[in-house]
């Protein structure tokens, strides 16, 4: 038994054990999970893939005369930003278009440029191009504003994702007789390829399947930069199907994340285009795991060929919400770049990367022994599966003619 | 020197033997870079020539002749390093096996000469690492 004061302690007097998971799923191998856990203080994660539900506030100080953005219209290099918020402040998300682009108009559409890469060019350090409208007050006199702006000479860029970090996901397949476009990727027919995106045994929820040690305030590599966890993600689902070992074999949970976009690198920040479906961000995140018993050890240290996927048919199962699984797969596999699904064997890709997952838990690693970094102890942990804490499908109550909640 | 082309055959010639006949009278090597019937019921072909320049030129008039739709490969499709996340999410679409994964140090590797320039990683790739250059 260790406590987080003690590692940061074993840290400040450069005496912590950090190994990566990929190099702890060694360690037990070699020495067996007791003699390992009470060797090694902090096991590293990392993952790497595109995560939606992210965006950033930014606050882009008063102009002569003043402007009020809150309520008017903002473009960023012709994508819309939210300004339902106070005067410069204005939140961009992940995934808004231009109001130009044709979308799906010419099926698939190729989504070139949206509020993702936005967020990369800001991150990269580029001029951003803001436009925007406001309707004029006593105060806020200005109702037009053209100007380029710069990472550096905003005053806050604070990226916040409501969900990323997905525990573990699906493994999309397409059974129908054309190629369908996902945000899974492209999915040929007749089982022409499966694609994954999780970066399993280095991924950092499947490592404290429970979040035993991750919870509000929990320290973390965010794109790059220290962030922090904000809250439980949206459609947080700890009460999901485990397997034995205690992983989910599903969705499961999620993590609303906070950074300074400042301090995070174009490498671990990239905006994404995904044909046929949308833009999106890829965000680059590691959590240190501090192994305080032997239990957070042996299951920080469950390798690939333990943690489990469903296959799931994205050409009606998906879509129209079925539930239906065609089979499970595991980690292992799905790197070997085939899978058995219904007798086939099917060329697998994935779009969450590995390599950067290993670059980024390799970083952290080197971070907390170069005592830049130190474990926060969480303010509070997220419910458990015990809580009966769920995630709802939505109950549709119809707007009729009278136009009345009913 | 090798040239790569897009053969086109109307379904008529589909099941002639064109390609043996172009080794003979024309003492080219060839190297079948990829084969499909479209739903058209056309064949298309792939392939790489080898040999003498002007019997390539006087095999590509030939297969004209016949009734061949021939176009010479000069796009070339080209791996920007910087922006690939080795992701692999183009691998299982290519339909030439031209992208893979070192398994050793979880890299993507693109080989231009496999790559027979169909297009499809490039909208496969969500951060556009793969483009076209004509
Ligand atoms: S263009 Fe891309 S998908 Fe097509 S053959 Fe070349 S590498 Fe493969
Ligand atoms: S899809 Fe793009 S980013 Fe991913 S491995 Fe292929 S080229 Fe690299």
């Amino acid at each position: 038994m260790k406590t987080i004061a003690e590692i940061n302690e074993k840290i400040k007097t450069g005496k912590a054990v950090v190994v990566t998971a990929e190099e702890l799923i060694e360690l037990c191998r070699e020495k067996g999970v007791k003699k390992t856990a009470s060797q090694v203080d902090v096991v590293t994660t990392g993952t790497f893939g595109p995560m939606c539900s992210s965006g950033l506030f930014l606050n882009i100080g008063h102009s002569r005369p003043r402007i009020k953005l809150g309520g008017g219209r903002i473009t960023l290099n012709g994508v819309p930003a939210y300004a339902g918020l106070a005067a410069v402040d204005l939140y961009i998300g992940a995934t808004a278009l231009p109001d130009d682009d044709p979308r799906n108009s010419l099926h698939p559409g190729n989504f070139t440029y949206g509020g993702g890469h936005v967020i990369e060019e800001l991150v990269s350090g580029k001029d951003v191009k803001l436009e925007a409208i406001g309707y004029g007050t006593d105060c806020y006199p200005r109702k037009k504003l053209a100007t380029w702006i710069n990472l550096k000479d905003v005053n806050e860029a604070i990226l916040f994702n409501p969900r990323n970090c997905y525990q573990n996901y699906n493994v999309a397949v397409n059974l129908s007789k054309k190629t369908i476009y996902t945000y899974m990727g492209i999915l040929k027919p007749e089982l022409g390829n499966a694609n994954y995106c999780s970066a399993g045994q280095l991924s950092p929820l499947l490592k404290d399947p429970y979040l035993k040690t991750i919870g509000f305030g929990t320290r973390i590599f965010f794109g790059g930069g220290p962030g922090y966890v904000a809250w439980w993600g949206t459609q947080f689902n700890p009460s999901g199907k485990r397997k034995e070992n205690g992983i989910p074999c599903g969705g499961a949970a999620t993590l609303a994340l906070i950074g300074d976009l400042k301090a995070m690198k174009p490498e671990f920040v990239r905006g994404a285009s995904l044909v046929g479906y949308g833009v999106s961000l890829i965000v680059g995140i590691g959590i240190p795991i501090p192994i305080l018993n032997e239990e957070l050890c042996r299951q920080a240290a469950v390798p690939d060929g333990e943690i489990w996927a469903p296959v799931v048919d994205y050409s009606q199962d998906y879509p129209q919400s079925t539930g239906r699984v065609l089979g499970e797969v595991n980690y292992a596999q799905l790197k070997s770049g085939r899978i058995e699904i219904l007798g086939k064997t099917v060329p697998t890709g994935s779009l969450s990367s590995y390599r950067k997952a290993r670059e980024i838990a390799s970083l952290l690693k080197s971070w907390i022994l170069q005592k830049q970094f130190f474990l926060t102890q969480p303010i509070f942990f997220f419910p458990g599966p015990e809580s009966g804490y769920t995630f709802k499908m939505l109950k549709e109550k119809p707007v009729k003619q009278d136009n009345k909640p009913n | 020197m090798g040239k790569k082309l897009v053969l086109n055959f109307p379904s008529s010639l589909v099941d002639k033997p064109i390609i043996s006949s172009l080794v003979r009278e024309f003492n080219l090597d060839f190297n079948i870079l990829k084969a499909y019937v479209t739903p058209e019921e056309e064949g298309n072909l792939v392939l790489e020539l080898t040999g003498d320049e002007g019997k390539i030129g006087s095999a590509i008039r030939h297969l004209k002749g016949l009734g061949v739709k021939v176009e010479l490969l000069s796009k070339e499709v080209e791996m920007i390093r910087e922006r690939c996340t080795d992701c692999t999410a183009c691998i299982p679409q290519c339909p030439v096996g031209a992208l893979w994964m070192d398994k050793d140090s979880f890299q993507v590797k693109f080989s231009s000469e496999k790559c027979i320039a169909c297009g499809i990683c490039l909208k496969a790739c969500p951060t556009r690492a793969m483009v076209l250059r004509i």
